[in-house]
């Protein structure tokens, strides 16, 4: 079994994302209860949480990185693969489907070149449907990283992602 | 008591069961699978869906979970309703989306639950038309396969896996139509536990990894019932056989014993039976040292031979059977029979017979231990020792959960309820040992101390349990003296653990003490004192205390006394450093060996007998609990192998000795046996004799359609083979013959109408989750609760003093593995995988001193092993851990003072090999996470006197 002890990552977690995490863990009575705060800490300082910084946050909880992982793969928001700068959520819900997000699925596709699950080679973004964004009455709706944008159209998205936009 | 009716019919029920177990305590079959007797209900599979009406004018009714609802009186249910039935048929349709139709393929077909579910709600036309998921499956180690396409959702994984077994490396990952039950990172399952996935899971994604590679359908596998050599703790096993070959292992349900559970180290440690090593003929050896073969005619000539020309003494074996050591004792005589023990062990095990034989406590099985509610570990590993306590005693700790549910009024069996309202709070467990054990993330308290700094942690607390002045105002334990005080006088049924694992019987002796004391107070104490080997306890039993041990008989011999040594399945080089063995077999002119497998000491043997494993042959063997158990071959031994009794009865009658003439049968030797030692009279009652018949007849070893009896031995002759009989056991070689409700002894593989896998255990069991109907297997020999007068007094050994090693000394401290440190076992293919290197284990500081870094060598003593360097802070101040029977470290002793020094020309191992399939585990993550909350105590040492003893 020895030789299959992998030599453990040094993946350390910064003094900021530490100290964030501390002033989660200081409100709750384990430790663990604040997985999901630290997962969203380390993600908004690296965008994403990779295996290795996983493990850092497992130590830091002391959890296993099961644990962790089962958490973190549970939330869709969670992001365990590297993203562009900026996640594009497009709504294929059923108001959003109604309303024909899957022209606006291939309009994306079209202006950036990369379909759903993919990021743009030079990593400014990911398209990533998801279910429902609570805006069904603008439906079809979309996020672009912070951004709500709402009754989107073609238009709407060469305004974004248009040649000398993007 | 309350009345229900289902379906019409009005039945008798317990009020506040649920309502799926009391179905199937009622006969009735309701499709199931996240429900488990041993782990409750969760209501996750929806599979046991039923209607409950309001009151008998609702025609209408509503849906409810079986497994979720209490049983009340008047409460009226319908299992066969359509709206049920209907509802139940679209589960398992939703269930088949994405289960691929892979069941020719499948290691589970034939006993998967899932096949029978389906087939029992009558769901038969698929309407899904879509893709399926296809998964990405992890490599899991050596035992376990993964194929996570087959999943069915029901978390039982999980929830055995880590909330019973207290696993952190397997989690449902992702979710919805993703969820995906697997490590972080592929590797190795850290779980000592881990091999139950392949019963628990009702599909095949967990399945036996050993078995997938050398594959047998559970309908063509011969079982027979046997008992685990793996351990002392008598695990009872169902292994099967096909083609002379054991494929694999499984449990067998004792409830007071394993339950539904095995150690990894039974499931998977059986290989060794169809070893390459295996001897099939006798060999005598010749000048130049090769081997003739003989027949067993010639070589019974040779045995009688060798016995008539000079004294004969005999070495037993505590992993023998207790027949077989009795035979030779008989041959050889008391006096000149050594019961097979290292000479340091030797006095250990008697000692703990004599602690369990006059103690006052509880000698507990492991369901009691499972009752416990607060338990203290004086210095053994349990968890390696005996694994399977080590999994009851994660139970245990859950007790207190169990309390806060009833003062909820909530029922036992509503798992995750129970789980969220207890979260970590647990009855308190505290482990002393020498260093860390698997078990401290459940222990409230863990401190490392050298053994005899435990006796006298244990003593302290027995002298201030029973009352008697701290004569050790000053002493630097106090703290930790005073906690376990109070933890065991506030318990109700405190239980004491011990053994002699960590090498010295002032710890066992202490804590023997401890529970008298605690009986002495009014408790209802429990005194659970672990031995090495599968029968060590019988072996204790069947000697006197003042039998040779190794090193007596060698001076005899030396002495001229004897020409002529029998070994009987012990390998001798185990008991003891190479050059004490080497001198005590060159002692004899003559070395006749009975063992199964080619070893070190048959390899010196002027006669090697091949004696059959316990797959071949039956037997009876004493656990740790003193209980009796008989194990009955899976099937005849190939070539001249015999079950040693049978070689020893058959040169006894050659010798016409006295004794024996009216011997014959397997049987008789058991009776004898009872008849002439009074402490294993009990062992006839262990199992049926072979006159036994289950209503009229015998009990078939296969299943009703088992393949291939005319044809499976047609590549060596086409005409049909007779059928082997079994003149020992009332068990045939056959289909024929009735399995219905045998006695537990005798059960060997669970079958029902309907219910193909393991989970047709139901119909063979008194109620659902209780003892057998036909009665728990074994023999308890132990009667506890009842000491012998006048032992209150335990002759004390005076306070054991701190250790204060020389500079320069390390004590050495045994650690136990649950993977190689027992001989056999790890033997086993897969198993085998999971033995480490020999490693000595210091802690950091120790380290630096020295100069060693974690994988560099080091020289123990005068050169009496290379070991690796592994750095461990947890272990005790002074002293040093090493790897008790790994290959390398057989010239150890434990309690021995060794210098240590770094080894010139070590080459260290090459790093994490590059293979795809060896993507490593996050074992030292996790390792980190199992030590969650405090960490252990390590106290420091007063400046104490140089002890006595064998250390210095």
């Amino acid at each position: 079994m020895s030789e299959l002890i992998p030599v453990c990552t040094d993946e350390q977690l910064s003094e900021t994302e530490l100290a964030a995490i501390d002033a989660e863990i200081a409100h709750v009575p384990y430790r663990a209860s604040v997985a999901i705060d630290a997962l969203k800490i380390v993600q908004a300082q690296r965008g994403w949480v990779s295996d290795d910084a996983l493990q850092a946050i497992a130590r830091h909880l002391k959890m296993s990185a099961e644990e962790l992982d089962g958490i973190a793969t549970f939330y869709n928001l969670i992001f365990r693969r590297p993203v562009g700068d900026k996640v594009i959520l497009l709504c294929d819900s059923i108001s959003c489907w109604i309303k024909g997000c899957d022209g606006l699925t291939q309009g994306v596709t079209d202006l950036l070149g990369v379909g759903p699950g993919e990021t743009t080679p030079d990593k400014a973004y990911t398209l990533l449907p998801i279910t429902c964004l609570g805006a069904c009455d603008k439906a079809p709706v979309m996020m672009v990283g912070e951004e709500l944008y709402e009754n989107v159209d073609e238009q709407t998205l060469h305004a974004l992602f248009g040649k000398g936009q993007a | 008591m309350a009345t229900i009716h289902i379906d019409g019919r009005a039945y008798e029920a317990e009020a506040g069961e649920n309502l799926l177990q009391t179905c199937l305590n009622l006969g009735l079959d309701l499709p199931y699978f996240c429900w488990h007797p041993a782990m409750g209900s969760i209501g996750a599979c929806r599979q046991c869906a039923v209607v409950q009406f309001q009151n008998a004018e609702d025609q209408r009714g509503r849906i409810v979970m079986g497994c979720m609802t209490p049983v009340t009186e008047g409460a009226i249910f319908s299992l066969a309703g359509d709206k049920a039935q209907q509802f139940r048929q679209n589960i398992v349709e939703s269930l088949m989306l994405n289960h691929p139709h892979d069941c020719p393929v499948c290691a589970e077909g034939g006993e998967c639950h899932l096949q029978d579910m389906t087939v029992m709600v009558g769901h038969r036309d698929r309407h899904y038309r879509g893709r399926k998921n296809t998964h990405r499956n992890q490599y899991l180690g050596p035992l376990i396969n993964h194929e996570m396409n087959r999943c069915i959702t029901c978390y039982r994984c999980t929830r055995y896996y880590n909330d019973y077994a207290g696993g952190t490396d397997l989690a449902a990952l992702a979710s919805r139509d993703h969820v995906y039950f697997g490590r972080h990172q592929e590797g190795v399952l850290q779980s000592e536990f881990a091999g139950n996935l392949v019963e628990v899971c009702p599909t095949g994604v967990f399945t036996d990894k050993v078995l997938v590679h050398d594959y047998t359908r559970k309908w063509d596998l011969q079982s027979a019932p046997s008992v685990c050599v793996g351990c002392a703790v008598g695990c009872n096993t169902m292994p099967g056989e096909r083609y002379g070959k054991l494929k694999r292992v499984h449990n067998r349900f004792n409830a007071e014993v394993n339950g539904y559970f095995l150690c990894d180290r039974g499931r998977f440690g059986a290989g060794f039976v169809n070893s390459k090593k295996n001897l099939l003929y006798p060999g005598l050896r010749q000048p130049e040292g090769t081997y003739d073969a003989l027949d067993h005619h010639q070589a019974l000539l040779h045995m009688q031979q060798a016995c008539t020309t000079g004294k004969v003494a005999g070495i037993g074996s505590p992993r023998a059977s207790v027949e077989a050591n009795f035979l030779l004792r008989s041959l050889v005589g008391a006096e000149n029979f050594s019961p097979g023990f290292s000479a340091h062990e030797q006095p250990l095990v008697m000692e703990v017979l004599q602690l369990q034989q006059h103690t006052a406590a509880v000698i507990p099985d492991i369901a009691t231990i499972e009752s416990a509610d607060a338990v203290l570990i004086l210095g053994e590993d349990v968890t390696n020792t005996a694994p399977r306590i080590a999994l009851a005693l994660r139970q245990s700790v859950r007790n207190k959960a169990l309390a806060m549910a009833a003062d909820m009024g909530l029922q036992p069996w509503q798992d995750a309820a129970i789980r969220n309202l207890a979260q970590d709070q647990r009855n308190p467990l505290y482990i002393a040992s020498v260093a860390d054990t698997p078990l401290d993330d459940v222990a409230e308290v863990a401190i490392s101390l050298a053994p005899n700094e435990i006796a006298r942690l244990g003593n302290a607390v027995a002298r201030n349990i029973a009352g008697e002045v701290n004569e050790l105002p000053d002493e630097p334990l106090r703290p930790q003296v005073e906690a376990i005080v109070t933890m065991l006088m506030s318990a109700q049924r405190p239980l004491i653990i011990s053994g002699t694992g960590c090498g010295t019987g002032t710890v066992t002796a202490a804590a023997a003490q401890l529970a008298n004391a605690l009986c002495a107070e009014g408790k209802r104490a429990m005194l659970c004192l672990v031995v090495p080997e599968a029968n060590s306890l019988g072996q204790a039993m069947l000697c006197d205390a003042d039998a040779p041990d190794l090193d007596q008989l060698q001076h005899r011999a030396t002495s001229g006394e004897f020409e002529t040594l029998m070994v009987l399945e012990n390998d001798l080089y185990r008991r003891g450093p190479r050059f004490q063995i080497d001198a005590l077999l060159a002692a004899f002119n003559q070395v006749l060996v009975l063992d199964g497998m080619d070893n070190p000491t048959t390899s010196l043997a002027t006669l090697a007998l091949p004696a059959a494993n316990f797959a071949e042959s039956e037997g009876t063997i004493v656990s740790l609990e003193g209980r009796a158990q008989r194990y009955y071959p899976l099937f005849k031994p190939p070539a001249e192998r015999r079950p040693s009794w049978v070689w020893l009865l058959a040169c006894l009658k050659e010798l016409t000795h006295k004794d024996v003439e009216a011997l014959h049968h397997f049987d008789d030797i058991t009776r004898a046996c009872a008849n002439a030692i009074p402490a294993l009279s009990g062992i006839t009652a262990a199992a049926p004799d072979h006159h036994f018949r289950n209503l009229g007849q015998k009990i078939p070893r296969q299943t009703h359609r088992n393949s291939g009896r005319t044809a499976i031995g047609a590549n060596v002759s086409v005409h049909e083979p007779k059928q082997a009989v079994d003149e020992e056991s009332p068990l045939a070689y056959s289909m024929e013959g009735l399995n219905r409700a045998p006695p537990g002894a005798l059960l060997p593989f669970v079958w029902a109408p309907g219910w193909n896998s393991n989970q047709s255990l139901h119909r063979f069991q008194g109620e659902v989750g209780g003892p057998l109907k036909g009665g728990t297997a074994g023999v308890r020999m132990l009667l506890s609760g009842t000491p012998s007068p006048g032992v209150s007094n335990y002759p004390e050994k005076g306070e054991p003093p701190f250790l204060d090693m020389p500079q320069g000394l390390w004590l050495l401290v045994p650690r136990q593995q649950i993977f190689g440190s027992e001989e056999l076992s790890a033997l086993s293919p897969g198993l085998c995988e999971l033995v480490e290197d020999a490693y000595i284990e210091i802690c950091a500081a120790d380290a630096k001193s020295l100069g060693v870094s974690a994988g560099d060598g080091i020289v123990v003593g005068d050169s009496l092993a290379t070991l690796e360097v592994r750095i461990n802070d947890d272990v005790a101040q002074s002293c040093a851990g090493f790897s008790v029977g790994l290959k390398g470290a057989e010239n150890l002793e434990a309690l021995h003072a060794v210098s240590l020094r770094p080894a010139d020309n070590w080459r260290r191992r090459a790093p994490t090999p590059g293979s795809e399939e060896v993507i490593g585990s996050d074992r030292a993550l996790n390792s980190e996470a199992r030590t969650r909350g405090r960490a252990r105590q390590r106290p420091a040492r007063p400046q104490g006197t140089v002890p006595e003893g064998p250390h210095v």
